[in-house]
């Protein structure tokens, strides 16, 4: 049923929906309205789930971490330097091959201190081992979460999503959301069945240490599993299109590719204002397109390769950053191509909207502007360079 | 595509002011997207709420520069900076404030309420929350909604008391527009 619904509204009562057994979260900007709504969800018995009160990030994902490895499907939510503070049980929670859902609102990281949004966090823990969707907008989000649960929970996955929504942009926005029934999710997400749990009568032990006997195979079998996501998320996200009339690839979306030689891949809410753009440039004759990346883990390297092969120049428009080294999209997309026979002529890097600087349609049209035959390597867009003026005396 | 910008004070409603207006428009089967953007996160800080309707979703993303109509909720915002900004030639402008009220030069087609909003608040609500005053006066400025719908979307957010305080205040905020422009 269409509902004008803040992000953060929609997201709870997407959860409720998927019937997690242990709820556990910190409050962090811009992620408070969501765990807000689900303890306010919880409480008012409209959700059968342990909401556990916790003193910080760490605890909250040790909370989560043991809830579903006693075979209880589980959620937390989180953003900047919580997700940083849960760093270590993330990689832990993608070790133990636990199938968590996690919403990361994203937002940048300190110092300086700043409340608005970016993907530094998320982008930041890439190489944990989760599987990494990006929602474009509210309905997305609200999908991903559900399509989220049956990828981590299959069986030949068995490993934690962080679905990523710009915070503040999505989570406060407000806007109508096609909310499924509980109907509908229960047909497409059966209830959590656990191949291993900790359990008192029938005792495992999880996480515990491997010497380098075997080692190399846990994470190897990660990687493979990575592999296999590839192809398992379309066939999940095709099933979705089934029960909830709703196409998605789950990788990537092309956006007018068709016959474009400017094309500017992105993720998040920006492909939105991208794709305005993309439609007025278009109404004045420029072959233009946008390649819209869902899936950051795992990559998908040989579709996006696909996509672009005959396209002649590329921008890769990112809100993170590595810093000391080319932007970690743009550097992922650039040796993806390396070595093939067809590839775009110019590869370019672009920064934007770091901290919640605004990404306007004029940001997207510069983009364009500067997308030309020479390469360039991490162009920041609507930088002040009179702030950098530096003065000491 | 209509854009609306709303100026006030972190803590007077605007987020409300906003949601209701997209919900307004959201009964009346646009595409409304609302959202706030915060400067300091602290009471009494200036903020801004935003409403971009469109007769499809809304994909753009960005703030609004450009507004067709611009309520301001705290004219003491007005002072030191320029709330007028890239208000369309057309733009129409509802602000919370007295008669005394200093205003800006604007464009000849352009049109600014200024309306007793907290004092119609006071007198209906017992608060001074001029927000759905000022929407009443909105739809009576503008005509992009009808009184009723504004109404549907004051009771879907609020119950007994509050609801019907607040149905007043957003009447008399339509009538009070609705008689200045008769005047002109």
């Amino acid at each position: 049923m269409k509902q004008f619904f803040e992000g953060s509204h929609a997201v709870a009562e997407t959860i409720r929906l998927c019937k997690p057994g242990v709820i556990s979260a910190y409050p962090i900007t811009p992620q408070t309205h969501i765990v807000e709504d689900l303890a306010k969800i919880v409480a008012d018995g409209r959700l059968n789930s342990q909401f556990v009160n916790v003193e910080s990030e760490h605890s909250a994902a040790s909370v989560v971490l043991g809830g579903v490895a006693a075979g209880v499907r589980s959620y937390t939510a989180t953003s900047s330097q919580g997700l940083l503070l849960m760093a270590e049980v993330i990689f832990n929670i993608a070790g133990m091959r636990l199938p968590l859902v996690l919403t990361c609102a994203n937002r940048s990281v300190s110092a300086p201190i700043n409340i608005w949004n970016d993907q530094q966090d998320s982008v930041s823990l890439r190489d944990a081992g989760w599987i990494q969707l990006y929602a474009e907008n509210i309905q997305e989000a609200v999908d991903f979460h559900i399509i989220g649960y049956r990828i981590a929970e299959d069986k030949s996955m068995m490993l934690p999503v962080m679905v990523c929504m710009d915070g503040f942009i999505l989570t406060h926005g407000i806007e109508t959301v096609d909310m499924p029934t509980q109907e509908q999710v229960d047909k497409f997400l059966p209830p959590y069945k656990a191949l291993y749990k900790l359990d008192v009568d029938d005792p495992v032990t999880l996480g515990a240490l491997v010497d380098p006997e075997s080692y190399m195979e846990t994470r190897f079998a990660i990687h493979k599993t990575h592999e296999e996501a590839l192809s398992l998320i379309p066939k999940i996200a095709a099933d979705f299109s089934k029960s909830f009339g709703r196409t998605y690839n789950g990788l990537i979306e092309k956006y007018r590719l068709d016959d474009a030689d400017r094309v500017i891949v992105a993720m998040g809410s920006v492909c939105g204002t991208i794709k305005d753009v993309i439609d007025e440039l278009r109404s004045k004759g420029k072959k233009v397109g946008l390649l819209k990346v869902t899936s950051y883990r795992p990559f998908p390297a040989a579709a996006i390769c696909d996509a672009l092969k005959d396209v002649s120049k590329v921008a890769v428009l990112e809100k993170a950053l590595s810093l000391g080294a080319l932007m970690p999209l743009a550097t992922e997309i650039k040796s993806a191509f390396f070595g093939r026979k067809k590839s775009p002529k110019v590869i370019s890097s672009f920064v934007a909207g770091l901290g919640g600087r605004d990404i306007t349609k004029q940001s997207v049209k510069d983009v364009f502007r500067l997308l030309t035959a020479k390469e360039l390597d991490g162009e920041f867009i609507d930088l002040k360079p009179e702030l950098l003026k530096e003065n000491y005396e | 595509m209509k854009e609306i910008r709303i100026h006030a004070r972190a803590g007077q409603g605007a987020i409300t002011t906003a949601t209701l207006l997209g919900k307004a428009y959201f009964h009346k089967g646009s595409y409304p997207y609302a959202f706030p953007h915060f400067g300091a996160a602290r009471m009494g800080a200036p903020m801004n709420a935003f409403v971009r309707v469109d007769t499809k979703p809304v994909r753009l993303r960005s703030q609004i520069y450009q507004p067709d109509f611009l309520i301001i909720v705290d004219a003491t915002l007005m002072r030191g900076f320029n709330c007028f900004s890239g208000l369309k030639d057309k733009g129409i402008a509802i602000i919370n404030g007295g008669q005394n009220l200093e205003l800006p030069k604007v464009g000849a087609q352009q049109k600014v309420y200024v309306m007793p909003a907290n004092e119609i608040a006071m007198k209906n609500i017992g608060r001074p929350l001029g927000n759905t005053a000022l929407l009443g006066g909105f739809c009576a400025a503008t005509g992009e909604l009808e009184l009723d719908g504004l109404f549907e979307a004051i009771k879907a957010r609020f119950s007994g008391k509050a609801q019907e305080a607040n149905i007043a205040s957003a009447k008399e905020g339509f009538e009070f527009v609705k008689s200045k422009i008769k005047k002109s």
